[in-house]
């Protein structure tokens, strides 16, 4: 690994210790910093030979401890991979290393007019590996489809240290879709050396509306018309008040003080554009709208997403401990869970902002707390939670973008019963028997995978009732 | 293995009831089996406990939609049972203000649109023989068509699945809501996995609006150089078609099919400038539904073979080249029709069954430096016999194989129909 490559000293350790969820911090033993693909893949044949498990690391941005480091074991950080490997224009490929920042991507093919299209917001940082072991999302991916949507081909290391290439540069390879598996695997399947990536072309027209409404109930109703008139936009994305206040303290967007904003992003061809953002004003219009802004141009668009990408850092404004939540709802519930949100945030005294992708219904409601206030930090987690369980309970997920990781494991059995879960980790089974990657992570209980083969049976105690898997 | 009638018909009638037991007849046979027992479960439950019933017995099953697409994949090893999803027919859930809608395995792919097209919507899909194919059918064949260069294939579009797997186990992943990564995206290990991991008794799908208006405009070329010059500028403009088709055959002009679709003025725009990028073509007479002439290629089935093919969008004129090289000297004839992103049906025509196995090599040696395939579809059954149907698999075949394993120890479910024999 060469004398850059690994990590002992406590001290350059601790940076280590946790990701973007910082209230979960393991120490790890050691980090390695491999420079290439088959130098990841020797780590992982000492750990596979040795024992030891090991936790793959992007740029540590993620928001559900998916890189939080495991007891006695490594961090193998990925970010010296970080080289565009090659650029296939007329086929609108790109391959990259993992440790290649989401933005680069868009950086590099911009010229030819391409972009990348998942576009997590904290895409200024975080890598394209990172954004593979997640499944990330962003902003735009109603339209366009998420970071599975846009890997075509992906080189792994399993967990056993061997190398193989899943999907490729072309579509339908014969075989199972398991680079559709490991996208959003978080890590516990193995470590991505290389990147086949789709690129998409720049549309002729992008123009951003932004609508003031004096509530999120008649800022939801004008996307559900939205919705129900047949236009797909690139992106549709609301604040409530609480948001829109802390964005305007961090950056000062600029935006109208409402009770409820809109921004609906259109693109594709010009005419298009235009006619149908005329058809969305008036919708906005119809459902209450008290002031709408259209880009004009390229700058007044990024002034309008200024505030939204802003926002979640923006917390830190209004209040010294937040926690992000990430439940997704049918977009119909859209009303009826943010009034019980409302309900319980009062019930329990904490403040929530919501930010959310109004579009395919994901929630971020930030919960807001103070940690030096006693018993606080407990209740904040615990409302998350149950936030969750509302989300579930609406017929949704408690994840839509990122990932389960170490904090909401337990919440998957909320969402799936054990024979659901018992499925999932077969196939974790099949790509790493000794549970080596990432162990502990997006499942509640461990499988072991010597276990006899068959259908899921209950345990005695949980059929006398006497115990329940949480 | 074969079954002792009396007593799997016990055992089966009691997992799923009398009437969803039959006899099997020459009709249920499939290239590699002629299975004994006839299996018709009327619930998720009812699959799953048949499909326990089957494992404790060791008796291998075929699982069946509408069977159009028995003949594809490899010869099976055996199926003593012939399970059949067509009486798991419900459209469960249309939730249109959501776009989604959870539907069962064997609703035929054109009774789930009729229902969508209720509310203006669709599932973006169009793959083959929709009056009579199913949704778990497609969904375990990974079928598509046109529409696939507009809203992606089948992995695109579903979100959920239920399945039941081989011991019985019936197993949720996916959601109901568009956006969800919560737990392993089995939903996409299924989709093309030929059924031999599990048998899809359910589906979420994202659905689209109906398009209110769609042209279509067709070009003939005079070389295929210039039909693949003309769908990479498509697809390297602005535009956004949903349908970039191209049709050859050997000794014949290319002819590239385009398609846009929504606003009608958007659509005749996007129509008068594909003028600009078409130099040299002629423009043709709008004929027949251009978009369903696949099915067409199945035509002459004795005497002809059908595969699909993938190459990059930019390989596809090097692909035609390689089609004309290999089949003048093996004298056969050859029609494709693929759509510009790469992937595509091809048709040889030959005189004998022999004629074949060469060139399929030949073909495959071309395309695998591009990292190309080609499988063969359906075929004589002699063929099957002396050729792999899928091709090369690539190096994380032994990771499938161990999918398949924990999935499917026992190997009861379409037993050597998948690549690499699994």
């Amino acid at each position: 690994m060469g004398r850059w490559g690994l990590i002992v000293d406590p001290d350059q350790l601790r940076t280590y210790e946790c990701d973007g969820l910082t209230n979960f911090r393991v120490m790890p033993s050691a980090v390695v910093l491999p420079a290439t693909g088959e130098q990841v893949q020797q780590v992982v044949r000492v750990c596979h030979r040795e024992h030891i498990p090991f936790v793959a690391r992007g740029s540590g941005t993620g928001l559900s401890g998916g890189a939080l480091p495991v007891e006695e074991g490594i961090v193998i950080s990925l970010a010296r991979l970080n080289h565009i490997l090659d650029v296939d224009i007329p086929n609108a490929r790109i391959t990259v290393e993992p440790g290649v920042i989401n933005s680069n991507v868009t950086q590099k093919v911009a010229s030819s007019g391409y972009f990348y299209a998942p576009d997590p917001s904290s895409q200024q940082v975080c890598s394209i590996g990172g954004n593979v072991a997640e499944n990330s999302g962003g902003a735009h991916c109603l339209k366009y489809g998420f970071t599975t949507t846009h890997v075509l081909g992906l080189e792994v290391v399993l967990p056993d240290g061997s190398m193989v290439h899943l999907g490729g540069a072309t579509l339908d390879r014969p075989g199972y879709d398991l680079a559709g598996v490991f996208v959003g695997s978080e890590g516990t399947l193995g470590i991505v050396t290389k990147v086949i990536l789709r690129i998409v072309k720049r549309p002729e027209s992008i123009k951003t509306l932004l609508a003031a409404f004096n509530s999120t109930d008649e800022a939801g109703a004008a996307v559900s018309e939205i919705i129900a008139s047949g236009i797909l936009p690139a992106a549709i994305e609301m604040m409530d008040n609480l948001a829109i206040q802390a964005a305007e303290a961090a950056v000062h967007a600029n935006y109208p003080d409402c009770g409820g904003l809109l921004l609906v992003e259109l693109d594709g061809p010009s005419v298009e554009v235009e006619l149908l953002m005329e058809q969305v004003t008036a919708i906005c219009n119809s459902c209450g709208a008290w002031e709408i802004r259209i880009s004009r141009s390229e700058e007044e668009r990024m002034v309008i997403w200024k505030g939204r990408k802003a926002a979640f850092a923006a917390m830190g404004r209004i209040s010294p401990n937040y926690i992000v939540q990430d439940g997704v709802i049918p977009r119909t519930a859209l009303p009826q869970v943010l009034h019980e949100i409302e309900r319980m945030s009062s019930a329990v005294g904490l403040r929530v902002a919501n930010v959310f992708h109004a579009g395919d219904g994901n929630l971020h409601p930030l919960v807001l707390y103070d940690r030096r206030i006693e018993g606080q930090e407990p209740a904040a987690e615990k409302l998350a939670f149950d936030i969750l369980e509302m989300c579930v309970k609406a017929g949704g997920s408690i994840t839509g973008e990122h990932g389960v990781g170490e904090e909401k494991k337990l919440a998957m059995s909320l969402m799936f019963a054990e024979p659901d879960l018992d499925t999932m980790q077969r196939v974790r089974c099949a790509f790493d028997p000794d549970t080596l990657a990432n162990p502990g992570k997006v499942f509640p209980r461990p499988r072991l995978c010597a276990e006899r083969q068959g259908p899921y049976e209950p345990h005695p105690l949980e059929k006398a009732g006497l115990a329940e898997f949480f | 293995m074969s079954v002792q009638p009396e007593d799997a018909w016990a055992e089966f009638r009691h997992a799923i009831g009398s009437a969803g037991v039959a006899n099997a007849t020459p009709a249920d046979s499939l290239p590699g089996a002629d299975p004994q027992v006839l299996l018709e479960p009327e619930s998720a439950e009812g699959v799953a406990g048949a499909l326990r019933c089957a494992s404790k017995s060791s008796l291998r099953v075929a699982p069946r939609g509408g069977g159009t697409k028995l003949g594809w994949g490899n010869p099976t090893h055996g199926a003593e049972l012939i399970l059949s999803t067509l009486r798991l027919d419900q459209v469960l859930e249309h939730a249109s203000a959501d776009m989604t809608a959870t539907v069962q395995a064997g609703c035929r792919i054109a009774r789930l649109q009729e229902v969508l097209a209720q509310h203006g919507q669709r599932l973006a899909i169009d793959p083959l023989w929709p009056a009579r194919a199913t949704v778990g059918g497609i969904l375990a064949t990974n079928d598509s068509g046109p529409l696939r260069v507009r809203f992606g294939s089948l992995r695109d579009l579903v979100i959920g699945a239920t399945v039941a797997l081989a011991d019985g186990t019936l197993a949720r992943s996916g959601g109901k809501v568009v956006k969800n990564v919560a737990g392993y995206d089995l939903p996409k290990l299924l989709t093309g996995s030929f059924g031999t991991l599990g048998v899809i008794v359910e589906a979420t799908f994202r659905l689209h609006p109906l398009p209110k208006h769609s042209q279509t405009v067709s070009f003939a070329f005079p070389s295929f150089d210039e039909a693949n010059r003309f769908t990479l500028a498509v697809l390297d403009s602005t535009l956004v078609s949903t349908g970039l088709q191209v049709r050859a055959q050997r000794n014949a002009r290319p002819i590239v099919d385009t398609r846009f679709e929504g606003v009608p003025t958007a659509a005749e725009a996007a129509v008068g400038r594909l003028a600009s990028l078409s130099a040299n073509a002629e423009q043709l007479d709008p004929s027949a539904d251009v978009w369903n002439l696949r099915e067409g290629l199945w035509d002459e089935r004795s005497e002809s073979i059908v595969c699909k093919f993938s190459v990059l969008p930019s390989a596809l004129a090097a692909f035609s080249k390689s089609l004309d090289r290999t089949t003048a000297a093996h004298h056969l004839e050859w029609e494709m029709i693929g759509q510009a992103i790469g992937v595509g049906l091809l048709k040889l025509k030959g005189a004998h069954p022999d004629a074949y196995i060469t060139p399929i090599h030949e073909l495959r040696q071309n395309l695998a430096p591009g990292g190309g395939s080609l499988v063969v579809l359906d075929c004589p059954p002699e063929i099957k016999a002396r050729v792999d149907a899928w091709g090369d698999a690539g190096d994380a075949l032994p990771l499938m194989r161990r999918v398949k394993q924990q999935l499917d120890p026992a190997g009861i479910l379409n037993p050597g129909r998948f690549v690499g024999g699994i």
